[in-house]
């Protein structure tokens, strides 16, 4: 037996370095990509892509508080001028002047091959005169102030065209020559990191860089009172990676502590204590190494989620130690063990139906949890009884049990005040039934409110754009790409001229396809050509010929002009609109065209009519956000209404006796009723894992229920027995109940039902155990 | 003929006159809550041959809205509403924040100053010179600042009481406007 002890032993120990191996080399990820689809559809894909790599994902806005407005400014100019030298950000804009200047002569060199209205009917003799004469008119305007030096070499006012497209759109406020928020008490900062938005590490790094140099900026002018607010999506991902890791830790450790102390309470022995942990201690890490074998990564949330794990797992080393004490390990495992095995497998239906999730975080949840409960519930049956052979018996624990039994005895008395409060809870929860959900993905997120609503003021202040409307187009290459583009946008431009869209951006502005540089280039007629219809053209104009010199050279140099690359794009800010607007992909090119809500609210329908035939794709992201959750939703419906039928499945085989699994089942659906209705009473709007949790209750608290089940089969209910019950329910509550400290939605969803439904469902099935064969 | 020196020293070099002064220009104009007016604008450009005239009317509502709908040659709206300006032409809109650029900014306040008697705006970027009576008075703006100096040599406005007649932009590349103004109702 000692042998067998030892050789059992060193399996386990094998077993265990080699997991601990796995684990060492796991990737594991604390950021928000649990929340992305594991199946997106094409529209799905767009916003993963958005998410992870889209430009908006590593914009962060930043506000500089206090001081007076001339010292904000200044230290304005002078982060901007530290960060622009950082290769870590790609742009940092504060709305300085100088910058504007290098992209209006970007626009004014290129202008014919840029401006959509060169074509070769505007060179005609009767193109040229309504041309020039809109140019005329608008010098009689005020905005003609502007342009008044550039009619000599831009009569028909490509520029102006070029430059009204540029102007789209909301500016921000400006103080002493820069960005300022709303109520000018702010200076505004836009930074563009290098870093992708999924690269938190990379964001973190420019975070720290943007801080540092701030207060170094703030130190060298002596302004202690000037403060730096940050705010964008690398720096949700940030924090919420810091809440994730943080939680893990801290959740583990208060969920171990508290279960160890209760265990050591009850045991008075360090050997029983650590050979209890043994199983649980294996089901945490097979967790972690069948994650990482099957997903590769392993999300944070997952890890956090061993909390409750250990609760669950440490419940069948208590049965066993426990229950054994008195009878011996054979009449344990004749007497015990199947009923353990059935709660065992109804756990695993439970988190098993959730590997099938679409939604990544639960569907590595459920493999955890799964792998973790089966392997400690495997050690304990096999590896524990050979290594606890020497251990130092059991502490009586009858005394307990026996006061235990009287409270049984006078529970079933509360049997109609349940059922009256299940009844009012139910009633509660039909009535309420449309407001019992949130609706929003944002239900998910880790960001925290202040997170959210300092974002949303800066966003405001700064009139960051929100890109929720996108038209999105898929190409094999750039021309293609680019030529889809403009065709998209013809079509848009009708929407615009109705009113129906307040406008869009395309990359093929500022960066035509060489097909309609071609054309236009070949629209131009030459310097002489021009020379001479220019005489008929301006006949009767207040614009003599004459003094459009300059134009003939400009027309001159345009038809010679090589194509405009995108490297021409070089130095301006054009050319970081261009490149957050047209990406390369694994297989050709995307271009996104973000489209901006005029007077009345963007109609999808009459986008996608209008776009009919272009290639483009119309996503509203929001709708999108929110089609997705509520797949997730329903998904997480089926899907629990699918392990609660597996879970009545096996216990119907098992049983063979519809009352009895009736009784089994009747006290944990009034569990999960009364916890639901609890927790909408205490004000928590239900999402996707509260959904996961109502399942947990059954898969979970059935482990109790079943031993009441062995009362019906005329098995006595010992005092040992309800002793052990009662603590493993604790450990269980203990578990899941530090997850509803969690900050983490996730998280503390599951934990905030599933806690106090373990509890619930003990104390219901005890209420509901069968009169007659009480013992 | 000393007499006559003097009363012209007195007239050129004064900048308020003794019986009509700026604070009494500014009561007055400060008293007129509003508007709606017609204007032909004319503005005389060196690049063109003969003067480019616009027509159209404008309305004006205390203390910081203002409306100049240009009917020919081509229709344009223009409104200011605090230091936002619109511009609405062709079916497009161009929006510039006047905070973002003072020198348009001055230029928009010579004309806002004036509607609402606002002397310190019109003294931070101009020095005022007035002439003539509450019956026709004739008000000089010239530019303080070196930056709104190199664009307009010198803005003239012209009035009689409350109403302001005509203004005259003479910029400093030699191109000037002259807009007349002629009341529709008074408020």
């Amino acid at each position: 037996m000692k042998q067998a002890a030892g050789r059992t032993f060193l399996l386990w120990l094998l077993a265990m370095l080699a997991g601990a191996a796995i684990v060492w080399n796991s990737r594991f990820s604390a950021d928000m990509s649990f929340i992305l689809p594991a199946h997106p559809t094409a529209e799905q894909q767009v916003l993963v892509d958005q998410f992870k790599e889209g430009v908006v994902s590593r914009l962060l806005m930043l506000a500089i508080d206090g001081a007076d407005a001339k010292q904000r400014a200044e230290l304005s100019r002078e982060l901007r001028g530290q960060l622009e030298k950082m290769p870590d950000f790609v742009s940092v804009q504060n709305g300085e002047a100088a910058s504007q200047t290098v992209d209006r002569d970007f626009l004014f060199k290129h202008r014919y091959l840029l401006s959509s209205k060169v074509t070769a009917e505007r060179f005609t003799v009767a193109g040229l005169k309504s041309a020039i004469g809109d140019s005329v008119d608008l010098l009689a305007s005020p905005a003609g102030m502007m342009i008044k030096p550039l009619i000599p070499q831009d009569p028909t006012g490509e520029f102006v065209t070029l430059l009204s497209s540029l102007n789209a759109g909301s500016q921000p406020n400006s103080r002493e020559g820069v960005w300022a928020s709303r109520d000018g008490e702010r200076a505004m900062l836009l930074v563009q990191t290098k870093a992708l938005g999924s690269d938190t590490d990379g964001q973190e790094q420019a975070i720290e860089a943007i801080r540092a140099h701030f207060k170094a900026a703030a130190q060298r002018a002596g302004l202690s009172g000037a403060r730096l607010q940050l705010s964008g999506p690398g720096l949700f991902a940030v924090n919420s990676r810091a809440t994730i890791k943080n939680e893990v830790a801290r959740l583990s450790l208060i969920s171990s502590v508290v279960i160890i102390a209760v265990l050591f309470s009850i045991y008075r022995s360090f050997k029983l204590l650590s050979l209890s942990l043994l199983p649980v201690v294996s089901g945490a890490l097979a967790g972690v190494v069948a994650v990482s074998l099957v997903y590769g990564t392993v999300f944070g949330i997952t890890v956090g989620f061993g909390s409750a794990l250990i609760g669950e797992a440490v419940d069948y080393s208590i049965y066993y130690f426990v229950q054994s004490g008195r009878t011996g390990i054979d009449a344990w495992r004749e007497r015990f063990w199947p009923t353990i095995r059935l709660g065992v497998l109804t756990s695993i239906f439970g988190f098993g139906a959730l590997l099938f999730s679409g939604f990544p975080g639960l569907s590595q949840l459920g493999l955890y949890a799964l792998s973790g409960v089966l392997t400690a519930a495997l050690v304990t049956r096999f590896v524990l009884p050979q290594l606890s052979v020497s251990a130092p018996k059991m502490r009586d624990l009858a005394p307990l049990g026996k006061t235990l039994e009287k409270i049984i005895h006078v529970l079933p008395r509360w049997r109609w005040p349940v059922l009256l409060l299940a009844l009012a809870s139910a009633t509660l929860l039909v009535s309420q039934r449309n407001h019992l959900w949130n609706p929003e993905m944002s239900a998910l997120s880790p960001v925290s409110q202040a997170d959210q609503v300092t974002d949303m003021a800066l966003r405001s202040d700064i009139g960051a754009a929100d890109s929720r409307y996108l038209a999105v187009i898929n190409a094999p290459d750039r021309e293609a790409a680019l030529q889809a583009a403009e065709k998209a946008g013809a079509q848009l431009d009708r929407l615009v001229a109705n009113g129906q869209i307040g406008g869009y951006d395309s990359p093929a502005r500022f960066l035509p396809s060489l097909a309609s540089q071609h054309a236009r280039r070949a629209s131009l007629p030459s310097a002489d050509e021009v020379r001479s219809r220019l005489q008929a053209a301006l006949l009767d104009s207040p614009l003599a010929a004459d003094k459009l010199g300059p134009f003939l050279v400009a027309i001159d140099a345009a038809r010679q002009a090589p194509n405009l690359l995108r490297e021409d794009l070089n130095g301006t800010s054009l050319a970081l609109a261009v490149d957050a607007l047209f990406l390369p992909q694994a297989k050709g090119w995307s271009v996104l065209l973000p489209l901006r809500t005029g007077q009345e609210a963007i109609d999808a329908d009459q986008v996608r009519t209008a776009l009919a035939g272009s290639g483009a794709m119309f996503v509203d992201m929001k709708v999108e956000f929110d089609k997705l959750y509520n797949d997730y939703l329903q998904e997480a419906m089926l899907l629990s209404l699918a392990g609660l039928l597996a879970i009545l499945t096996v216990l119907a085989i098992n049983m063979r006796s519809p009352r009895r699994l009736l009784a089994v089942m009747t006290p944990l659906v009034l569990a999960v009723v009364i916890v639901v209705a609890g927790l909408h009473v205490v004000g928590e709007r239900l999402h996707l894992l509260h959904l996961v949790g109502m399942l947990l209750i059954v898969a979970v608290g059935s482990n109790y229920a079943l031993f009441f089940d062995r009362v019906e089969a005329h098995h006595s209910l010992d005092p040992e027995t309800l002793a052990s019950m009662l603590l493993a329910t604790c450990t269980t509550a203990i578990g899941f109940g530090t997850l509803a400290l969690s900050k983490v939605p996730v998280l503390h969803a599951v934990g905030v039902t599933v806690g106090p439904g373990a509890i619930l469902a003990l104390l219901l099935s005890a209420i509901f155990v069968s009169r007659e064969t009480r013992s | 003929m000393k007499r006559l020196i003097a009363c012209l020293f007195l007239v050129f070099t004064l900048p308020a006159y003794a019986a009509f002064d700026v604070a009494q220009l500014m009561n007055d104009l400060a008293k007129h809550k509003g508007g709606k007016a017609k204007f032909v604008e004319k503005r005389t450009i060196s690049l063109l041959d003969k003067p480019v005239i616009s027509t159209g009317e404008m309305s004006y509502t205390a203390p910081d809205r203002l409306e100049k709908r240009t009917l020919t040659p081509k229709p344009e709206l223009l409104t200011l509403d605090k230091d936002l300006l619109s511009i609405e032409r062709e079916g497009q809109k161009l929006s510039i924040n006047l905070s973002n650029q003072p020198e348009a900014l001055a230029f928009i306040d010579s004309i806002r100053g004036t509607l609402t008697g606002n002397r310190a705006a019109l003294e931070k970027n101009y020095g005022l010179y007035l002439s003539g009576n509450s019956d026709k008075w004739v008000l000089t703006l010239m530019p303080s600042e070196q930056k709104i100096a190199a664009l307009v040599v010198r803005i003239i406005v012209t009035g009689s009481k409350s109403q302001i007649r005509s203004i005259e932009y003479l910029q400093a590349d030699g191109d000037r406007s002259l807009m007349t103004i002629e009341a529709i109702e008074t408020k």
